[in-house]
């Protein structure tokens, strides 16, 4: 089971300042472990995310975005109390969603 | 931290074990459906034009609408923040590319009319290169790149 992300969705003006922290390791596949073995690749493949449902950037992800990867976006004519939700997958086929609601600005 | 209503949701499943596996398929399924193709040929090939090619971009024409902040040089070759902007009107796509990595595309991001232009994120690099923004506006394509020096690559 993944661990959950970290978003945090805050209102500027009518713009949400989306920020997402997954935790993944993100393995590339060049890479070794102590006894010469290559570890496989593991890394995300897709990323949604959605404001009330609507899509609003959908992301494809190769090996070479750092572990524990994070992503910044802008959400328009967004408003407090409005449901921010992200879903990855990977190449494993492990997904995992969380879902936050845009806070107002301080 | 352990969230009480997710406690809840896992004994519900324990109580309704085949039928909430069925219901959690199905979703999975449904959301692989939604989600955009992942672009294998891109992804794969080994030189910026043929990721360029896979793309569908070609040769973009350089623009200065596009800003991509990242660092000049970068201690950290494993972890390189990039930011991207486009004023480009109606952006539809942005993806990132490093010049000189083994695999030069790392990422596509569909944006549409809910979103500003805006992406920022952090990225592996091998060795001293150049990013490239490519932009995608109108079924146009337009790039603009940022040298960044690699003290430590992070690619193995």
């Amino acid at each position: 089971m993944a661990e959950p992300m970290k978003i945090r969705a805050t209102l500027q003006g009518d713009i949400a300042d989306v920020r997402i922290l997954i935790l993944h390791p993100m393995e590339t596949g060049t890479r070794k472990d102590s006894k010469g073995d290559i570890l496989p690749r593991h890394f995300i493949q897709n990323v949604a995310v959605t404001h009330n449902g609507k899509t609003v950037l959908d992301g494809q992800w190769s090996q070479a975005i750092s572990r524990n990867p994070f992503l910044g976006l802008r959400v328009k004519g967004a408003k407090a109390g409005d449901r921010i939700s992200v879903t990855w997958t990977d190449n494993k086929g492990d997904t995992r969603t969380d879902e936050v609601a845009v806070a107002a600005a301080l | 931290m352990i969230d009480p209503s997710r406690r809840t949701i896992l004994k519900c499943a324990g109580a309704f074990g085949a039928l909430t596996m069925g219901l959690v398929t199905g979703l999975v399924k449904s959301s692989n459906a939604v989600a955009a193709q992942w672009n294998k040929a891109g992804f794969e090939s080994k030189a910026m034009a043929e990721a360029l090619k896979a793309l569908g971009a070609g040769t973009p024409v350089e623009s200065k609408d596009i800003v991509i902040t990242a660092p000049d040089i970068a201690e950290n070759g494993a972890v390189v923040p990039v930011a991207i902007v486009s004023k480009i009107p109606n952006t539809q796509q942005i993806s990132i590319i490093a010049e000189k990595n083994p695999r030069p595309l790392m990422a596509t991001f569909d944006v549409s009319s809910g979103s500003e232009g805006y992406v920022s994120t952090r990225i592996k690099m091998g060795e001293t290169s150049n990013v490239w923004a490519v932009v995608k506006a109108d079924g146009n394509f337009f790039a603009a790149k940022k040298e960044v020096k690699i003290t430590v690559g992070g690619c193995g």
